[in-house]
Order: structure tokens, then sequence, then C-alpha cells
């Protein structure tokens, strides 16, 4: 085992990045100052009034920093630095799957035949990249176990918006007016606001006393009323719900649809299928399950697959696979010819430098090496509880489902508060003077004073081994002089913050 | 570590999926590759693709082939920027909260609207996203639009309709721009907001001001999606009564990508900053008196407000509104200037010389910025193809979208075109065009 891990404390003087104040590229300007040379125009230097009518042009330019390239350099160096990322450390963020993320899908993402294809382009002139894309809807679909896959949405959030859509679509086709949409008190925030925008109306399930949705709950709940299920499963508590198949069933004798929030796809991953467990829909985040840089909140993608009934609604337009008629070799469209189709949620053809990333990343691991990847993100996740449920941690930061978790699990930090006098963030900013990240905290809502922990595949025992110990220091110390904790971080760039004066009074752009 | 788990194999860890839903085989896909072999599959694939640096493109409409300098690979590239997640730790993520502040207040400088949320996914979907807060703010469901805003954005009003509940009225053209008359008509006190595009769809730069007037008459909100590169030289929208802008940012230091991911801007009035969609950072101190960043606003989102939620909005393009303030402050505050002015005269000259040309018509003859559109005497896709063949990408064909244009093109010019690549084009398209009219001339005397 290692030394015993310690962090530096309230003693201690500011740091060199804290005395580093804030400065923005703004700040930075001084007049007369350029980075950029432009191309000559080449062309007659006419007056732009004489292009445009006056009143048509701006007055004044755009106030824009004037700082030299080595000063914008050295500018977004300086300030990267202020952040904490997953290259430097452990990220344990429950429910983001903050996995590795392999260089080469940069690479690949950036050749040109990629990078600076238009995405109007003929198809016929973008064969490679339609091809990609249906290769990648197939992987997916094999993946989710249901037959037919958009690429489309651009995120998870943006999925389930598309996932609620069909659903009404559906719905509507078949004479059916219904109004509710049916999430657990598990369920992630986007479920909800998603259901707003969709124009439903939320029904809140139960969870029962193992974690899963209360059977009765729902069955008072499931009628004719009843849209749409929307689902996690394993759920945000990282349990799998054993009931799932009765769940379908009673979701689909009320004619509801089964949506399946992908978030957590990185648990089953060639062990279980949506599509199988009876989802009509399901929506995979590529930037967790299928390893995307996270970039400080995106880019991601949320594709989504759906079963035989929901594909007549699914966007347009839709990257079809057509055989030679001479046998030949097939070629690739988009397929705009969709009459029921919900239409289309964004522009041209969704992230597609995302769909080549995630792409690389299923061709390397391979269906073989995803099942191992999930394997061992719960294998990871295990061990890490088993840790955790060695010395204080057992006892002030007790595991909420005492059942064996999945890819991540959800603690309790609620007797830790009562008899240590520290809160999950307390807890949360003391970690990051260990050069932790935190897990997701006061998430799931049902969980008092919960820490989400998922460690991913990619992280060694060694660093699990960190993570435990550096929580058994944090309570050692709270149990001496709770105030350690209280007041973390000392070391980070800015230590906490006044969130109260900037939502009463927000400040959301400089003045110049 | 099955030991310290106390579970004696892998299997017995996925105990609790049922038997009726275990997969119970192998995936249906190939075996893993190693690194060589992933990059050549890839690379065989993107070589058939034929991509701007392949051919001369002057294709447009709505992302554009712009020169994104090579800090800006440099500064996204860093894993500092390109592996963190969400800031919801703000002591450990100055940097990125920081860079959405600089990039809020770019883009508050460039749209003339003091509040700017910190992106949103791309174009379209931020347009259908002005819709929600224009419907939630005035409690109306009719939304007009010009038939100049991008047939991608209003295709996208009407998907977002459905759960809306909103009804979509779309407003012609006349001589290019957005009939006023005919808007004025459309608009009345059921009416959420009015949708303008600038410069529209086919190029042409609308008079904001004037056609928003009778919005603001009956309490609609005026909403523009505009081009944030035509900004650096247009009138920002906010000196022109709009009370939203958005837009596609990809002209920004994003790659074309074949799409996405770029970015979305979202920027508003003071009063819809409680219902502004997606992240925005604030400017804050920390117990020390620090200068700080964090997320504000956040009772507007899902993970606080959930079916209360402003928007459903969680991941969303951080890294790609970083690429954006980068270039921005790498072209600063003359050159961002100097490109709108070198893309205005380039396009002018361009303009002129393809209308020089026989068999080549101008669209319309409104004012444009860096996109115009003319009619072609012959088959477009047919002249497409020509020039593709000589290695000239000439344009937009307009036909799916705008029916009543039916050999219509749309040209689009960037830094990138040089005065010897418009004169290929102009070219390649006679040529083209000469020769399909003498086909369809000898056709027609074969029949």
């Amino acid at each position: 085992m290692s030394e015993k891990l310690t962090a530096a404390g309230p003693q201690l003087t500011e740091t060199p990045m804290q005395r580093d104040r804030a400065t923005t590229i703004f700040e930075r300007s001084v007049e007369g100052r350029r980075a950029a040379t432009l191309p000559e125009a080449g062309v007659d230097e006419r007056p732009l009034d004489e292009l445009i009518p006056k009143n048509l042009l701006r007055d004044r330019p755009a106030q824009l920093p004037e700082v030299s390239e080595p000063e914008i350099v050295r500018h977004y160096n300086r300030i990267s630095r202020r952040n904490f990322d997953l290259d430097t450390g452990f990220y344990p963020l429950g429910s983001c799957t903050m996995k590795h993320n392999p260089r080469l899908n940069e690479r690949v993402a950036a050749l040109p035949g990629h990078a600076r294809l238009h995405p109007a382009q003929e198809p016929n002139r973008a064969q490679g990249a339609l091809e990609l894309m249906w290769l990648l809807q197939r992987s997916l679909s094999e993946i989710c176990g249901l037959p037919h896959v958009s690429l489309q949405p651009s995120a998870g959030s943006h999925g389930e918006l598309a996932g609620l859509l069909l659903t009404r679509a559906y719905h509507a086709d078949r004479g059916e007016t219904r109004t509710k949409v049916l999430t657990p008190d598990t369920a992630h925030g986007t479920n909800p606001a998603t259901v707003t925008m969709a124009g439903y109306e939320v029904v809140k399930l139960e969870s029962d006393e193992r974690g899963g949705i209360a059977i009765d709950d729902l069955r008072s709940k499931a009628g004719d009323d009843t849209a749409c299920l929307m689902l996690t499963n394993p759920n945000t508590l990282g349990l799998f719900d054993q009931n799932i198949e009765e769940i379908a069933s009673i979701v689909h004798d009320a004619g509801g649809t089964l949506y399946y929030d992908g978030a957590n796809l990185n648990a089953i991953m060639g062990h279980s299928r949506p599509g199988d467990m009876g989802f009509d829909i399901v929506h995979v985040n590529l930037h967790k399950s299928f390893s995307q840089p996270h970039g400080g909140g995106g880019p991601g993608a949320g594709p989504i697959a759906a079963s035989d009934r929901i594909e007549p609604f699914l966007p347009r337009p839709q990257v079809v696979r057509r055989e030679s008629q001479n046998g030949g070799e097939p070629t690739f469209d988009l397929d705009y010819d969709r009459p029921k189709s919900i239409g289309r949620l964004r522009g041209f053809q969704g992230n597609f430098g995302v769909f080549v990333r995630s792409y690389a990343y299923i061709l390397s691991l391979g269906g073989d090496g995803l099942q191992e990847a999930s394997e061992t993100a719960v294998l990871n996740a295990n061990y890490l509880l088993a840790r955790l449920r060695e010395g204080q941690a057992a006892t002030y930061v007790p595991v909420a489902f005492d059942r064996r978790p999945m890819h991540e699990f959800v603690l309790s930090g609620a007797p830790a508060k009562k008899d240590l006098g520290i809160k999950t963030l307390d807890i949360a900013k003391r970690l990051l003077d260990f050069g932790m990240h935190p897990p997701t905290v006061y998430f799931p809502l049902l969980v008092d004073e919960a820490l989400m922990v998922e460690p991913t595949e990619t992280e060694t025992r060694e660093t699990l081994d960190a993570f435990a110990e550096a929580i058994e220091a944090i309570l050692a110390e709270a149990a001496e002089d709770p105030g350690v904790a209280q007041g973390a971080p000392y070391t980070t760039p800015v230590r906490r913050l006044d969130e109260v004066a900037a939502n009463r009074n927000p400040v959301v752009r400089q003045p110049l | 570590m099955l030991e310290a788990i106390g579970a004696s194999s892998i299997d017995e860890l996925f105990d609790d999926i049922p038997e009726g839903v275990r997969l119970g085989r192998a995936l249906e896909l190939p075996e893993g590759k190693p690194e060589t072999e992933v990059y050549d599959l890839l690379s065989a694939l993107a070589s058939r693709n034929a991509h701007a640096e392949a051919e001369t493109s002057f294709l447009g409409a709505g992302m554009y082939d712009h020169y994104v300098p090579a800090i800006v690979d440099a500064i996204t590239s860093r894993s500092e920027f390109l592996t963190p997640y969400t800031p919801y730790q703000p002591e450990i993520s100055q940097g990125g909260l920081q860079v959405m502040f600089e990039f809020q207040t770019a883009m508050s400088e460039l749209t003339g609207l003091p509040v700017s949320n910190a992106a949103l996914y791309e174009g379209p979907s931020a347009v259908a996203s002005a819709a929600y807060l224009a419907i939630g703010a005035t409690g109306r469901t009719k939304l007009v639009t010009s038939r100049g805003v991008h047939p991608h954005s209003r295709e996208s009003l009407v998907t977002y309709g459905a759960g809306f509940g909103s009804a979509l009225v779309e407003v012609p053209l006349d001589g290019g721009v957005t009939d006023a008359a005919a808007l004025a008509e459309s608009i009345d006190d059921e009416t959420a907001a009015v949708f303008l595009q600038q410069p529209n769809f086919l190029g042409a730069v609308e008079d904001i001001e004037a056609l928003g007037a009778k919005a603001k008459e009956h309490g609609a909100l005026v909403v523009v999606a505009c081009d944030p590169m035509a900004l650096s030289i247009l009138r920002p929208p906010g000196e022109c009564g709009a009370d939203i802008a958005v837009g596609e940012g990809q002209p920004l230091g994003n790659r074309l990508d074949y799409g996405g991911p770029s970015f979305g801007f979202f920027c508003a009035t003071e009063e819809h900053i409680r219902r502004m969609p997606g992240r925005i950072a604030g400017e804050t101190t920390d117990v020390d008196g620090r200068r700080a960043f964090v997320l504000t606003l956040q009772t507007r989102e899902q993970h606080i407000r959930r079916e209360k939620a402003t928007h459903n909005i969680c991941t969303a393009q951080a890294l790609n509104a970083l690429a954006g303030i980068v270039h921005l402050a790498w072209l600063g505050k003359r050159g961002f200037r100097e490109l709108g002015e070198l893309l205005v005269r380039r396009t002018a000259y361009a303009r002129g010389r393809l209308a020089a040309v026989d068999g080549v018509e101008l669209l319309h003859d409104a004012p444009v910025v860096r996109e115009f559109a003319v009619t072609l005497d012959a088959p477009v896709d047919q002249v497409l193809d020509r020039c593709a063949a000589e290695g000239i990408g000439a344009g937009y064909p307009l036909a799916r979208e705008y029916p009543e244009h039916e050999n219509g093109l749309l040209v689009a010019i960037t830094e990138r075109r040089s005065k010897q690549d418009i004169d290929r084009l102009a070219d390649s398209l006679g040529r083209a065009v000469a020769e399909l009219r003498g086909a369809k001339v000898a056709e027609g005397v074969a029949s």
C-alpha cells in the first residue's frame, strides 16, 4: 500500500496560481496590436457603402481584443492551467463516463477528407463519409439491439427530445392523443426537462427499497394517457432494474413507448441490449460510452436507435445504403423521402466529427473489446466500492442501496454530515486538494447528500486505491477538525466562490 | 480485485441482469484492431470524399470554408481544454469558465445584445430554441418566418413546434429579400416571434429594423439568425431592434467536419436572461476576494429545475466555442473588420464576373456580403457535375429547398477563394452552361 495520502491544509500561504489573478483576453488588448495577416483582396477596393447601403452597416467595429499571436497563445495556455482535466487525474464524475480518449481518434477526425468536407457536398462525392455514418449506424444498431439508427441528434438531451417527438408522431399516426410521460425519481434532469419541451406532462415514479422502479406505483400510473416511460438502466444509482421485463410489458400494455436514456450504456455493452429489454427508442451518448473528449462541456452526439414501429418517423435525412443494380459496389445516399418523418432537429447531417472518433473507437476495441470495456468498468466500480466499505468510509459515507452496483454507485454522506459535521459538498471540495475530481454530488435527488462515483474502465487499481485513501484521509481529518473540509479547497487557483452574488447580480460579459 | 469484491468471476458481477434480457452471444462486430489498421481504414474512407483541399469549393449555405488559424488547433488540443467536462466544480475549472465569459463578451459585441449564453449545439436548433423562449415569454404560439431563413432552421422550427404546439407561417421573398408587406400582414396579436436571417439564405442583406417594426407593434419578439462573420461589417441585430440573435458559429474557428460539431450562439436582451437556454458563465469572487468565474443562473437549467427548466440542454459545444473565441482574438478588432471587407469585395467581384457569363443571370440584385445566388440557363445538376470534373465545387443547388428556383445556384466566397479561383469558376460555369445549352437545343432539334 502506498504512503498515507495527505493534502495541504488551511495554513498554506497563497499559491503562485492564486497570486496570478484572472485577466481576460479583452484586458490584454493594446490598440494597434494584432495577430492575423490576411490576403490582399486582389480585386477593386470599392468603398463598402457603394456595395451595401450605409444604414445596414456597422457604425463602429466590434470591440474585439487587439493582441499579438504570442500573447494569445500565452493567455490561453495560462488559463488552461486553471482547469483540472481527465488527462491529469482521476475524474469519477458519475453518469458522465470520463474514460480515456485515444488520440488516434483526434488524428483520424482531422484528416482533410473528414475535417474539410463540406456538409452540402453531393452524396456521390462524399461516399466515404456516408459509408462511415452507415457503418456507425449498423454498429450502434447491433450494440443497442434495435434495427434502425439516426445519427442526427447532437447530444443526449437532443436525442431525448427526438425520442419524445417520435413518440408523439407514432401515437398521432395511430390517432391517439396521450399527454403524460413517466420518469422515475432517479432520472437525469434532462428527462423531465425534455418532457416539458416536447409538450407532455411529467409523472414521477417512485423507487422501491432496492432502488428500482416501484412496480405498484408504475401500475397505478400507467394508463390510456401514458405516452412513454423514460428509463435509464442501469439507473443513476448504478443498479440494474431486475424487473425490466415486467416494466416493459406494463408500459407496452398501456400503449406507451419505452425510451432508454443511454447515459449508462457503458455498463452493459455486449451483455445486454436495450432493444432486448423491450425499449422502442434509445439514445447513445457517443461522448460517454464511445470515448469522445468532453471538451469542457461538449461537443458530443446523441444518436438514437429505434424499433420497426418507430422507424417511419425517424428524422430526415437518413443515411441509406443502396445496392447496385448491376452487381457493382453499393452506394450510400441521404434519403429525404420520408413522408412520416418528424423532420429535422438541426442542420445538415449531425456531428460528423464526433462520428469519426466514435467509429474509430469501435473499430479499435471491436465487439470483444467493447464487452471487455463494460466488464472492466463494472469491475472497477465494484472494487472501488469494496475499498470504500473498509474503514471509516463504511460508517460515514455508506452506499445508498446495499446491492452490487454495475459501472457506478451512489454513496450517502448523510452520516458524515450528522456525525462529523461535514457535508457532501465539503468532501467534494476537499478532494480537490488531493488532486482528484470529485464524484457527481447531490444527485440522484432521492439519496441524501449523494456522491455518485463512476470510475470507468480506463483507471488502474492504484488510482482507485488512491481515491479510497483520499476519502479515508478526509474523514479522519474531519473527525479531528471538520473545519478543514468546511474551508476547502486551499490549493486550487481560486477557493470557494460567491455563487449567490453571481446569481443576484449577474455579470455575464465584460463591459468594454 | 475480484477477491476484494467477494465475487468469484466477472460474470457474477452481471448477475442482476435477468436471463431473459441477456445477449448470450458475442456482439456481431469485427474484432478489435491495432491503431495502425484503424488509421488506414479511416484514411481510406476519408480519401473517398471530395473535400475542400481536393477541389476549389464555392459551397456555403450556412457553413463556410474559412481559414482556421493554426493556433486554434494548438489551443483546442490542449488536454486542459480537451478533456474536462462541464465546469460543475468552478475552483478547478476557471480556465473553461473564463473562456465562456470571454466568448459571451465577444458574441455580445458581435450581435449588439447584452446577454449571450456559452453556446448551444449549432445553428438551426438554436433558432428552434429561440422559438421556445418566445413562446414562454409571450404566452403565444404562432411563429412567423421569412422564407429567407435557412431551410434547415425552418424545418427545425416545424419539428420542435410539434412539441411546443406552435404553428409556423412562412412569408415569401421578393427581389431576394423578405416581402415586407406580406410579413406585416402575417403578424398579429397571436404572434410570439418573427424569424429573419441576416444575410438571408440567398445571401441578401435584410433591413432588419424595417422588417421588425411591425412585430414590435404587436408585442412579438424579433429573432434574427445571423452569420457571425457578416457581423464584422453589418449593423448588429441588437441595434436593429432584435430581441434575440442566434446563429451557426461554424465560420468562427470551426472546421467544416461535414456539418459538425460546431456551435450555436444565443444572445438576447436583458429581460430574457432568466429564460435563456444553456450554460451561462458569470463573474464573481472567491472567499478571499479573488476574481473568479462560475456557471450562473443555474436555476434555469435541467439539472436543477428539472421539468420547470427553460431548456433541456446539458452537453453543448464548449470546445467549439473556444475555437470561436480564439479565432476572433486572432483576427482582432481590425482583422475581423478587414476580413469582412475582403469578403464583400471579392463577392462583389465574383457576382459581377458570373453575371457577365452567357447563360448565367443574377437571381436577385439585393446587396450581399459573402454569398449570392444566380440562375443558370441549363440543368444545374449537370452543370455541377461538369464543374466538379474540372476540380470546382461550383456551389449549392437551390432546387430541393426552393423549387421555384429550379436551376438556381448559391455561390459562397471566403478568404481562401482568390480572384484566380473566381475566374476559374466563371470560365468553368460558362463552358458547362454553353455545352449543356447546346445539347438541349440539339436534343430539341432531334425530337
